[in-house]
């Protein structure tokens, strides 16, 4: 009864986790902040989602297929993350030229300049994300009203962000308790009703993305939650030993970038720490970074920035914070 | 809280399909072949010749050395033949081949059914008799007991841990064997506590095997320094420094072992083994192996002589499933697949799987993604990412420093990987590499 039997090292049975089940798992997880948004800033925030999407999927096929002469491999989902992620930090009225623009910029410098998924040490997304903001000022900060489906796709009304106003205000000597009438009330930020990138606003959507990931053991809960609290207790210190000049923390983090960044951009593995000390350190200095750039820089905004500056100190992270061996101590003791 | 260990560690499904169903003695097939290397020590000489005739339980290969277990015939029968064997890791092994007739048991052995409790025996002795009747450790690993049961010059030895944790999925051997012969398996621990003069024994069960947690804590309440600890289901709990973690919180140390932290570990099926050696006199010759598999008509516990052919096992278990694809000689995390169905079971064999064709073929590899999984699931605290890469290109000094040395094999991050990479294959021909170099050195 002797068959062709199949030959192979340990271990015989392999766990239920693949690429595409962890990416379409993120892409799950950003569906509340896209409904929020439809619902914010209406038809735009749907066309520039596809757009960025179907960019991103398509230049990876194509770059794969025609230039890097390798089996495209777009159905593992990480292309989609990255054009969900892209879209989420544009405006929802921006031209939707600029929005194909960013993500060949995103996929084909970001990703596979560097030889494809996991090779890449700056999060794509926000690659395409820093060279719009570098390359078309004006566009990009041009922040639709949250209208709905009233929300026009061309000359639509516009107002700055809640940072912006800030910003604006203090750059004016204006002290912050008055410019904060001019801004919705915590609670209307924390459902995301501001002026904003589209997936940005609705940080209440985007702590439910972050439980169904953690739930999900999608992701860690470390990064996001030592960025979130860097920012709190940094932004908290200086709020207290100067109310006057100082927005306070829990404005911090509801407005501006700091929720999706936190949450989805530095948590993308491929440009993160591999261990949890590595984590810490990775959001603590994201976090710091943030804060600098938001209260003492020239932009109102900073986190794509602090993210893309401690990516590219992941590869030292890595080789500083090693996990701990089991029988270390022991040895050396 | 139930205890574990603290370190990384997989869940896979337990599938214990045959978890219910009681040990059966398998009918003798018509050969069996002995490997005489059964262990990880030199192969010994064989007693016999061709021609001879031999009964159950004689010796027939006297382990030479310290480090080496002796040899005993499974059967009653004539010797047929003395040539190389496939052993379960494909590797040619010299074997005793035997034609087997009537059943006769060597007359000094006890073959009553009866529980012989007494013992007046010197720690000495204990060891001289499982020595003598070639007991090795039945987990798999094979190593000889009796070196397990001597504690080496300048150490001390405060606890015994009995491993009863069977932390592979399917397998349920060991889980049969604590409920059927719970006795026999405690007065094989107050041997082997006697042996290693310790007044403490503790038996480490998972929480999944409720049953067996329940029937030997009740046998251990009449029992001094004697008790079950339940533990928390984690792959993988059986590994040897990941059991002492969780009963004790000591760390072996890298590169060290239990003794280091004054603990010794054995299996349940070497503490029954102990139990028949000392009170029954009889050899290590037969085992308990499970036959089981997704599509095996008749999972089940069979008592085996050693030498049967792997093939008599899966008959008995109701033939070979149409769609097999891969037999596994042990638990699917840990085992050896079989290249062949005449591979005899040996004293190390604890389960025969049998995977059907789409469980046997391994998913195709992508990049990594850095996800960090395998780094999280290391019981060693390693990083197999990092290992992969360097065996790759083949840098040894830096897979040293690594500490690749330090793996325990176990597999977890294999099998986590989000991206299907064979992450321990190429940490297992790292740790080759490195060994090349560590012998190297010393020349
Ligand atoms: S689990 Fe696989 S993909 Fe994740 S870091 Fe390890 S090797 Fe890379
Ligand atoms: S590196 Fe070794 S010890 Fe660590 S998970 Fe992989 S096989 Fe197990």
């Amino acid at each position: 009864m002797d068959k062709l039997l199949r030959v192979s090292y340990s271990p015989h049975i392999h766990g239920e986790n693949s690429v595409p089940r962890l990416m379409w798992g993120v892409i799950a997880s950003l569906v509340p902040a896209f409904v929020l948004s439809v619902l914010y800033f209406g038809l735009g925030a749907i066309l520039v989602t596809a757009t960025s999407v179907l960019s991103c999927v398509l230049f990876e096929y194509l770059i794969q297929r025609f230039i890097m002469k390798v089996p495209p491999t777009v159905n593992d989902g990480s292309a989609v993350v990255t054009g969900v992620l892209l879209a989420f930090c544009l405006p929802a009225t921006i031209p939707l030229w600029l929005v194909a623009l960013g993500a060949l910029v995103a996929i084909g410098v970001g990703k596979m300049s560097f030889g494809g998924l996991g090779s890449n040490p700056f999060n794509p997304a926000l690659v395409g994300r820093v060279f719009l903001f570098i390359s078309f000022p004006v566009q990009l900060t041009s922040w639709p009203l949250p209208m709905g489906f009233k929300t026009k796709l061309v000359d639509a009304a516009t107002g700055a962000t809640p940072l912006g106003v800030i910003k604006e205000g203090l750059l004016n000597n204006q002290q912050v308790p008055p410019l904060m009438d001019d801004i919705p009330s915590h609670m209307q930020l924390f459902y995301g009703n501001m002026n904003g990138s589209m997936g940005e606003v609705a940080a209440m959507a985007l702590l439910l993305g972050f439980i169904y990931m953690v739930v999900k053991k999608i992701i860690p809960p470390v990064i996001p939650l030592t960025i979130l609290g860097t920012v709190f207790v940094f932004t908290g210190i200086l709020w207290l030993a100067n109310p006057e000049s100082n927005a306070d923390p829990l404005f911090h983090l509801l407005t501006g970038g700091v929720m999706l960044g936190a949450i989805y951009m530095a948590t993308d593995y491929v440009t993160s720490p591999m261990t949890k000390k590595g984590m810490v350190v990775f959001g603590v200095g994201i976090g710091v970074i943030t804060v600098l750039i938001r209260r003492f820089g020239s932009y109102p905004e900073g986190v794509q920035f602090a993210i893309l500056i401690m990516n590219a100190f992941v590869p030292l992270i890595n080789s500083w914070f090693k996990p701990k061996r089991f029988g270390e101590e022991v040895q050396h003791g | 809280m139930l205890k574990t260990f603290a370190k990384g560690g997989v869940h896979p499904p337990e599938n214990k399909l045959s978890a219910s169903r009681p040990i059966e003695s398998l009918p003798l097939p018509q050969t069996v072949s002995i490997p005489l290397s059964q262990h990880i020590g030199a192969p010994p000489a064989p007693l016999v010749q061709k021609n001879d005739q031999v009964k159950t339980g004689q010796l027939i290969a006297r382990g030479e050395g310290f480090v080496s277990a002796s040899i005993h015939s499974s059967v009653t029968g004539k010797v047929v033949k003395l040539e190389e064997v496939m052993d379960a890791g494909g590797y040619r092994r010299p074997a005793v081949t035997i034609q087997v007739g009537e059943d006769e048991w060597m007359p000094e052995i006890d073959t009553s059914p009866g529980l012989i409790k007494e013992f007046d025996l010197s720690g000495k002795d204990i060891i001289e008799k499982v020595k003598e009747a070639g007991i090795v450790g039945m987990g798999g690993a094979t190593f000889p007991s009796h070196v397990k049961m001597s504690v080496p010059r300048g150490k001390k030895a405060e606890l015994l841990i009995i491993n009863g944790v069977e932390c592979e999925p399917w397998l349920t051997s060991d889980h049969r064997l604590m409920l059927e012969k719970g006795e026999e398996l405690l007065v094989g621990i107050r041997l082997i506590m006697k042996a290693l003069q310790v007044e403490k024994a503790l038996i480490g069960i998972e929480n999944n095997k409720p049953d067996a947690i329940e029937h030997l804590s009740g046998l251990c309440l009449g029992e001094k320094g004697i008790s079950v600890v339940p533990l928390k289901v984690k792959y993988p709990q059986g590994g040897e420094k990941q059991l002492i973690k969780a009963l004790t919180a000591r760390e072996v140390p890298s590169g060290g072992l239990p003794i280091d932290v004054a603990t010794v570990v054995h299996n349940v099926g070497t503490a029954f083994a102990v139990y028949e050696a000392v009170q029954k006199k009889k050899p290590l010759i037969e085992r308990v192996v499970t036959v089981t598999g997704p599509s095996v008509k008749k999972p089940c516990n069979f008592l085996v002589r050693t030498g049967t052919p792997v093939s008599h096992l899966i008959e008995a278990a109701g033939g070979l499933p149409d769609d097999t694809g891969k037999i596994v000689s042990g638990g699917p995390m840990m085992g050896k697949a079989l290249n062949s169905l005449q591979v005899p079971v040996t004293k190390g064999t604890s389960g025969i799987l049998i995977l059907p064709e789409s469980m046997s073929v391994r998913k195709p590899v992508l990049p990594c993604i850095r996800c960090s999984r395998c780094i999280f699931v290391c019981p060693m605290g390693l990083e197999p990412y990092l290992l992969m890469t360097l065996s790759e290109k083949k840098m040894t000094e830096k897979m040293e420093k690594e500490h690749v040395m330090d793996c325990i094999e176990c597999g977890s991050c294999s099998y986590i990987c989000p991206s299907n990479r064979p992450l321990l294959d190429y940490i297992r021909l790292g740790k080759a590499q490195v060994n090349q170099l560590i012998r190297s050195r010393k020349k």
